[in-house]
């Protein structure tokens, strides 16, 4: 394996198991207060999707010419990667309120006990809604993640075994404890994610537009840090601005 | 029609999101990557202060 197929590994099991804990919580909640077998349902169907939405997009994206793959996927990357860390530096500067997975599984729990009986054929059709929403919209990303880090490095079966090493190791933490994982410091996850993403799609794209990165793939070895270290020197920035912490959008 | 143009438009916002000056700066960094490599200059260089401008001016947006 090389350095480049690590990076792959580890951005695509970081985003995956970020995703994984909010699409736990979701489906946590409506299984727990409504029925576990429809959000089962719902879950096995959204990861159906994904998998046809994987499998069908990722050839036809290797098929494409080298440059043109790079200069596409690394713009993509990088529109994608400065979104997560965008997010991730304001969350670290105080900024935006840090994701809750408690009271989302406490508002989401009461929700489904408020919707009425929606039983059709034996399947709770709230809760298998419900799940297979969350599930998909959750992993929506991680297959965007999925394809282009393993379509650019022709290494979509590794990128797919990383996503699935890291549901497995949220629902093995799930089913340990049997409740939200709430305590996993989902933004410091969230801000790897922005750096490796904005770090392979800035090398990327660079690459595919045609400039040649000095040292080839060991660029990466300085890129990363050094877009980590900007990452971190704007948390510093933000925090010691008092005037900006005043107003945020929660929708951002 | 319509469903075409939500689909592009959901498509859109998934990936660009709300901040659709970062991704223009992005294409146009990319572009001038690619002019100043197909003139033969060395273009790597463009990039990194680029990204770390882009975010910088995309917190600076959203912290207002």
């Amino acid at each position: 394996m090389t350095g480049t197929d690590l990076g792959l590994a580890i951005a695509v099991f970081l985003a995956c198991a970020v995703e994984a804990i909010e699409a736990l919580t979701i489906v946590l909640a409506v299984g727990v207060t409504r029925s576990w077998s429809s959000a089962f349902y719902g879950v096995g169907a959204a990861v159906g999707v994904l998998a046809i939405l994987v499998a069908a997009l990722g050839p036809a994206l290797t098929s494409l010419p080298i440059n043109a793959l790079r200069v596409l996927i690394g713009g993509l990357l990088l529109v994608f990667g400065l979104q997560w860390l965008r997010k991730a530096v304001l969350r670290a500067a105080g900024l935006k309120a840090l994701h809750d997975e408690a009271a989302m599984f406490a508002a989401e729990s009461a929700a489904a006990r408020a919707a009425g009986s929606r039983v059709r054929e034996g399947i709770d059709g709230y809760s298998f809604a419900i799940a297979f929403k969350g599930v998909l919209l959750e992993g929506l990303e991680v297959a965007f993640i999925v394809l282009t880090f393993g379509a650019n490095q022709h290494r979509v079966g590794l990128a797919a075994v990383a996503a699935a090493a890291a549901v497995a190791v949220v629902v093995a933490a799930g089913v340990a404890a049997r409740a939200p994982l709430a305590r996993v410091p989902e933004n410091a996850m969230k801000f790897s994610v922005g750096v490796m993403l904005t770090s392979f799609g800035t090398f990327w794209g660079a690459e595919g537009a045609g400039a040649s990165w000095p040292g080839g793939d060991a660029a990466l070895l300085v890129i990363v840090p050094g877009v980590l270290l900007a990452g971190l020197a704007m948390v510093r920035w933000l925090r010691r601005a008092p005037s900006r912490t005043a107003s945020v959008s929660e929708a951002l | 029609m319509s469903s075409i143009v939500s689909a592009a438009l959901a498509v859109w916002q998934f990936v660009v999101g709300d901040d659709w000056v970062t991704a223009i700066g992005v294409v146009v960094a990319l572009g001038l990557t690619a002019l100043i490599a197909a003139a033969g200059g060395a273009a790597w260089w463009v990039m990194p202060p680029a990204v770390i401008a882009l975010l910088a001016l995309s917190l600076r947006r959203a912290a207002r």
